[in-house]
């Protein structure tokens, strides 16, 4: 409330405040001090209207008259208690941030502790605790199912959670550093450098060769020395990738695009670009630790887990 | 019985003065001296104006009416804030003309998602969202990606924001319609969401 660019405003709020209480107040007394004479007589207004109606010149009702005086009262009992008169503060001192900041110590006192607990144990550990699984759901709800999904399992270019393979590592501490800084999935573009969509269409075969899928063999054994000059820097000779750079497993079943003939020439030809932002920050330690247990969880057995 | 209300029930110019004073005492309180006030009225520390794309993308989310159902005005509780992040504050609008606070949250509340989704989840989101998010009732704007934005009138947009106080310079201007040539609608959409709260982006 002290940020005027001038005291004159804090005055002119008080000062029109105060005048339009006090014009109300009057307005009010004057209205209301005439009463009902005794023997109730009231006279009219003395006008006449059509021959012979008239207008009682009735005061306000007692009830409601003293219906405006509380109004009165407790807009004066209002501006001393709360800020609103000028750069007054008011008797409580209350202000919407120091309401937050006191929500936000309660909520300390109360789930502090809890977080603490878990993080002093190892995230494995946690994951073995189902009620620290519960916490790390309900976080996971909130603010990581928009990509992953709210069951974990993925979708197109959102990694599944559940499946067991992982493109960074699976590891709990792998996970929980994906969580806290983040991860840029990125394969650039290897159309020209493979050389035309020939090219490109035979390495895409010798990629469905690598995981067992159908494939023209012709083509394959025609695209394995590209695979091996151009693709293997990051999914490694074998195809098996590498976590270190994120780079997918070609061998197995799982395929974060899709494993078609037609996505993989795509993802070849266009490369894809997507990237996990980072939560540290946003999340504070205590939350990256649960979520990591979560998610270290759903791939994992647990023993009480059915 | 008195009639001391006849004095002012019959003077019409007494009565009009009277009534304009009625009237208008509740903006004049509350209304006018926010135009004087440092907290609304100064950008917060490193606020800087929506680049030309960012500003061409606002313009498209006012006209697809996303304020409809996304607020961007996260309230100083503890449930908004553990969700979305910081409290919005008054300084981080002074350069929106008009504000798109909204009033309904149908979708969540928008005012931090800059960062908080790849750039790649927000085309898909924007053209099916239940592509990504299965239980999502807001509709599809896949015709974003396929409509040019129209880079001409850029510098002429980021002008009219300069007469109204946003501090645009004029490289700013000069370099608008290049920066919204062969984008699409959702470029600059995205562009603009990417941008969303960045200022108080991790402060807790």
């Amino acid at each position: 409330m002290s940020d005027f660019t001038s005291d004159f405003w804090a005055w002119y709020v008080a000062v029109i405040t105060l005048a339009s209480i006090i014009a109300c107040a009057l307005l009010l007394y004057t209205c209301s001090t005439e009463r009902v004479s005794e023997g109730g007589q009231t006279g009219t207004t003395g006008h006449t209207w059509d021959e012979d109606l008239s207008e009682w010149n009735n005061p306000l009702p007692r009830w409601w008259m003293w219906l405006f005086y509380i109004t009165i009262v407790f807009g004066l009992a209002y501006l001393a208690l709360y800020p609103g008169f000028g750069n007054y503060a008011g008797v409580l001192g209350w202000t919407s941030t120091g309401q937050f900041d006191d929500e936000q110590k309660q909520a300390a006192a109360q789930y502090g502790p809890l977080f603490e607990k878990y993080l002093r144990q190892d995230i494995a550990a946690v994951a073995a605790d189902p009620e620290a699984r519960a916490i790390g759901q309900r976080l996971f709800l909130n603010y990581c199912a928009q990509c992953h999904g709210s069951d974990a399992g993925g979708g197109k270019g959102f990694p599944n959670l559940r499946d067991g393979d992982w493109l960074y590592g699976g590891e709990p501490e792998a996970i929980k550093a994906t969580i806290a800084n983040g991860r840029n999935g990125i394969m650039p573009p290897m159309g020209a450098a493979l050389g035309g969509d020939d090219d490109v269409k035979n390495v895409a075969h010798y990629v469905m060769s690598l995981s067992g899928r159908t494939h023209d063999e012709l083509r394959a054994a025609q695209g394995k020395p590209k695979f091996n000059s151009t693709c293997a820097a990051c999914h490694m000779p074998t195809g098996r990738g590498n976590p270190a750079l994120g780079a997918p497993n070609l061998t197995d079943s799982t395929w974060l695009y899709g494993g078609s003939e037609a996505t993989i020439m795509e993802t070849i030809s266009r490369g894809r670009n997507n990237m996990m932002p980072a939560h540290k920050g946003f999340l504070d330690d205590g939350k990256i630790h649960l979520l990591a247990a979560y998610v270290y969880s759903l791939s994992s057995p647990q023993p009480d887990k059915k | 019985m008195s009639t001391r209300h006849d004095i002012i029930e019959q003077n019409m110019g007494l009565l009009i003065v009277l009534i304009i004073l009625v009237v208008a005492v509740g903006g004049l309180v509350e209304i006018v001296p926010l135009y004087f006030q440092r907290s609304t009225t100064e950008p917060v520390a490193g606020l800087k104006p929506l680049p030309a794309l960012q500003l061409e993308g606002r313009d498209i989310y006012i006209r697809e009416g996303c304020n409809t159902c996304h607020s961007q005005m996260i309230r100083p509780f503890r449930a908004e804030t553990e969700r979305y992040g910081h409290y919005s504050v008054a300084g981080e609008f002074v350069y929106d003309h008009p504000f798109v606070w909204g009033s309904k949250r149908t979708g969540p509340d928008l005012a931090r998602t800059g960062g908080r989704y790849s750039d790649e989840w927000h085309r898909i989101h924007l053209s099916n969202p239940r592509d990504l998010v299965p239980e999502s009732n807001m509709p599809a704007y896949a015709w974003l990606a396929r409509v040019p934005v129209d880079a001409e009138v850029l510098p002429a947009k980021l002008r009219a924001m300069r007469k109204v106080g946003v501090p645009y310079t004029d490289d700013d201007i000069a370099g608008a319609a290049a920066a919204g040539e062969g984008k699409s609608e959702q470029d600059a959409v995205v562009a603009y969401l990417q941008g969303l709260g960045l200022v108080l982006k991790n402060v807790r």
